[in-house]
């Protein structure tokens, strides 16, 4: 394990952004942002950024072919996509999780090259949480923030950063920062992960359990009730999908600029009138089928496919952000504890 | 001499009944005014959303104008006076997010007025030359 | 705190469905913490009992939902409306978004509300949120007890509150209050002083963060439209994607447009934003400069009234000098 302390931390941040492009969570006016390090922010002590760390793997726009049409020829521009190595620094446990979960479904064949490009340059420093809110309820899904995943995982006490390296990636970059930490033995950091654990257990959230939903439950799930009731006041924006670190849709759109067509995706969010529209329409007419479609995806379909891993992570965005306080948390209640 | 390579790209929309006749008349008296100006033929000025005026920058333009009839010569008796309000707010708003005031404009032209027209397109772009290319309602994929 | 009491509403709402005036009631639920309140329908005297909320975080505006909730049957609806819904309330009416006769509107005054999004910015971890002594006592799970001033952790909004009184009603809970001379414009102005530059600059940056979640839109009683202009795939706009600057400041430009001499300056879309973008401003400034063009007009003051944007006079200022009166110039 390496150390630095805390009144150091610049120097660390400069010899990864001397490699590397860095980026990490910074304070603005409006909420903590990932941002990329020029030298001069500070890291940002807030346990989430209002946007998830899915952006950099899976960005809200993202060009994917041009076409040119002069006469009868039509020519086709691929995007240029050389990537280079790149290090995010500060992601919490949940984020780091919700990797997974987006692996799951755009590295299954056929593979998203373009996610797979960035995921493979990408680096993470994970950080554990030592404040978590009281809209956190990673613990439901089995995560742990005192020990978030990673290649570099980090631990912060009141004077230094600890950093251990979890895979190859992450100690190659450990190795190459030997300059900036010193060794240290992992006591203050055990330490430290002993405190957050007591604190997660006291959280309002912990004892929410997840275990009524999972794979194949589509049936128990689909017709309660409670969607009426849960639905009622959904204003169908798209808010928690966006800040949602797993919410993975999209949609594929052309753009005529007049010389050109770009064809692009952007994120898409079931919550809207248009989403999955086909030539007969949308097949969720109701803001209560859109409501239902976000929470059973979460809840029930993603775990179904995918070996009973949730597609929640328990970040507590959606919680934060919401316009009218809907969210997972309600609709679990709700729904779990009637059956 | 070094010419100015700049060569702006305006939209005019004009009114059927007024302003596009005005234009007409501007090209029978054989009077110039430059060929950058794009002109758009709308039944009545009032026709003009303000999205057609941000379309029109989005796509390329660096100057919006809009020609309709005199107030009180409206072909359908009020529309000119609705497109006045709504143009006086709309530019407003545009000047308070930083725009440029002079890439938009409202100009009453007449059937009669050929003269005005060359006259009001001359100083239009005059003008748009001097801020140069619009970079503030640009969007950056119709940019070649 | 409200100076009503939650039992006094709580005694009307179960008053009215008891002797069968309503057979609904549009009010707020409590959630999981003490802020994080959501608009519900209630039914039964016990469900009001058990699960109505009434505190110092009820801001949502419940205008917009009576033009669902009326169409869903026969029976009359009872909303509790805070002098500043009551606005939107009125241009709803104005523009028939749903039937009178089945709303039973009961006014509540208001004290002005917290903005929790200010509050959660400044404590981490909250496990309670209470009123002490007139400020906003904030018991946190890591640093003790925290208390802020109220005024500090008041909406936007609610800063500038532009009226106590309520301007439509069935029945009244308390005491009404004034029309304010609120400092609403003041943010404006200081706006309409800077350059072009300064404000291009201002405006870049706030529109930037937008991310085009469209609850600014769907919050908004203004924005009513069965189908939105940005939702028909044929106008060739985004409805979501953040494809390039230009979208998201066509996006709010256009909409506040649209919502232009019909935006009461109810500061929903300023609630919502979950990126904090000052939206308000733009519906501000359009009022603004429908004052100060047109007359005076406040949207939503009376039902039926008729806004300057649907109307003229042959006298009306012309664009040019529209744009010469704000600015730099002015």
């Amino acid at each position: 394990m390496r150390k630095i302390s805390l009144d150091k931390l610049n120097l660390l941040f400069s010899e990864i952004a001397s490699k590397n492009s860095l980026y990490m969570p910074v304070d603005t006016e409006a909420g903590a942002k990932f941002e990329k390090y020029n030298g001069t922010q500070t890291l940002s002590d807030a346990v989430n950024t209002v946007r998830s760390a899915k952006d950099f793997f899976f960005p809200q726009t993202e060009n994917l072919v041009d076409f040119k049409v002069e006469g009868k020829n039509i020519e086709i521009i691929e995007p240029v996509n050389e990537y280079e190595d790149f290090v995010v620094f500060g992601v919490r446990a949940c984020d780091v999780k919700s990797f997974e979960i987006l692996d799951r479904v755009f590295l299954a064949e056929p593979v998203d090259t373009f996610y797979k490009n960035r995921r493979e340059h990408g680096i993470i420093i994970s950080m554990a949480c030592n404040k978590p809110s009281e809209t956190c309820f990673c613990g439901t899904f089995g995560i742990d923030a005192s020990s978030p995943a990673g290649d570099i995982v980090c631990y912060k006490t009141d004077d230094a950063l600890y950093l251990e390296a979890k895979t190859e990636k992450g100690s190659a970059l450990l190795d190459s920062l030997n300059g900036v930490t010193e060794d240290s033995d992992s006591e203050a950091a055990r330490a430290q992960q002993e405190v957050i654990k007591e604190r997660l257990a006291k959280l309002p959230l912990s004892g929410l359990s997840a275990e009524a939903f999972g794979a194949d439950k589509t049936k128990e799930f689909f017709d309660a009730p409670e969607w009426n009731t849960l639905s009622e006041s959904c204003l169908g924006c798209g808010t928690c999908t966006f800040v949602c670190p797993t919410c993975q849709c999209y949609d594929i759109k052309d753009f005529n600029t007049g010389r050109e067509v770009k064809r692009f995706r952007c994120w898409d969010s079931c919550m809207y009138s248009d989403f999955t529209k086909m030539a007969h329409g949308n097949p969720r007419l109701s803001q209560l089928e859109r409501f239902r479609q976000r929470f059973m995806h979460k809840l029930v379909y993603y775990p179904t496919n995918n070996e009973g891993i949730f597609g929640c992570v328990g970040c507590g965005r959606c919680m934060a952000k919401c316009p009218i306080n809907m969210n997972i948390v309600k609709v679990m209640k709700k729904l779990g504890g009637n059956k | 001499m070094q010419v100015n390579e700049y060569k702006p790209l305006i939209v005019a929309f004009c009114c059927n009944w007024c302003s596009y006749a005005g234009a007409d008349l501007a090209g029978n008296n054989r009077l110039n005014y430059p060929a950058e100006v794009k002109i758009i033929r709308v039944p009545c000025s009032c026709r003009v959303n303000p999205m057609f005026i941000l379309r029109a920058f989005q796509r390329g333009a660096d100057g919006v104008i809009l020609c309709g009839c005199h107030p009180g010569d409206c072909h359908y008796t009020s529309g000119n006076y609705f497109t006045r309000r709504r143009m006086a707010l709309l530019f407003s708003m545009l000047d308070f997010l930083g725009i440029e005031r002079e890439r938009t404009r409202v100009e009453w032209v007449s059937a009669a007025e050929g003269a005005k027209f060359a006259a009001t397109m001359n100083d239009f772009v005059e003008k748009v030359v001097a801020l140069g290319e619009n970079k503030r309602l640009e969007d950056l994929r119709c940019k070649k | 705190m409200q100076e009503i009491k939650r039992e006094v509403l709580v005694a009307k709402a179960s008053e009215l469905l008891g002797n069968g005036t309503v057979d609904r009631v549009i009010g707020w639920k409590n959630g999981e913490f003490d802020y994080d309140v959501t608009p519900a329908v209630f039914t039964s005297a016990e469900e009001l009992e058990k699960e109505f909320v009434w505190n110092d975080f009820c801001g949502a505006n419940f205008s917009k939902y009576l033009i669902k909730e009326t169409g869903k049957s026969e029976g009359k609806v009872m909303v509790f409306l805070k002098p500043c819904d009551t606005y939107s309330f009125n241009q709803l009416l104005t523009e028939h978004r749903f039937d009178r006769e089945k709303v039973y509107v009961v006014g509540v005054p208001c004290n002005g509300m917290l903005d929790d999004s200010k509050v959660r910015a400044c404590s981490e971890g909250i496990a309670s949120v209470s009123e002490e002594n007139g400020k906003v006592a904030v018991e946190t799970l890591y640093d003790g007890k925290l208390t802020f001033e109220r005024n500090d952790m008041l909406a936007e909004r609610c800063i500038n509150c532009k009226s106590k009184k309520h301007t439509a009603y069935d029945e009244l809970l308390g005491e009404d209050g004034e029309v304010l001379d609120s400092a609403r414009f003041d943010e404006v102005e200081k706006l309409e002083k800077m350059t072009p530059d300064e404000r291009f600059a201002f405006w870049q940056n706030e529109l930037s963060r937008c991310i085009r979640c469209n609850a600014c839109r769907n919050i908004c009683p203004a924005c009513s439209c069965e189908k939105c202009v940005f939702d028909n795939p044929d106008s060739g706009v985004e409805n979501k994607a953040v494809a390039d600057s230009f979208e998201e400041k066509m996006f709010h430009i256009i909409r506040a447009f649209h919502v232009a001499g019909r935006c009461t300056d109810c500061g929903e879309c300023s609630r919502v934003c979950p990126q904090n973008i000052p939206l308000h401003l733009l519906n501000r400034k359009f009022i603004k400069d429908i004052n100060e063009f047109y007359g005076e007009y406040q949207a939503g003051a009376e039902a039926g009234s008729r806004a300057p944007i649907v109307d003229y006079t042959t006298e009306d200022i012309e664009p040019s000098e529209a744009v010469e009166r704000g600015g730099d110039n002015a």
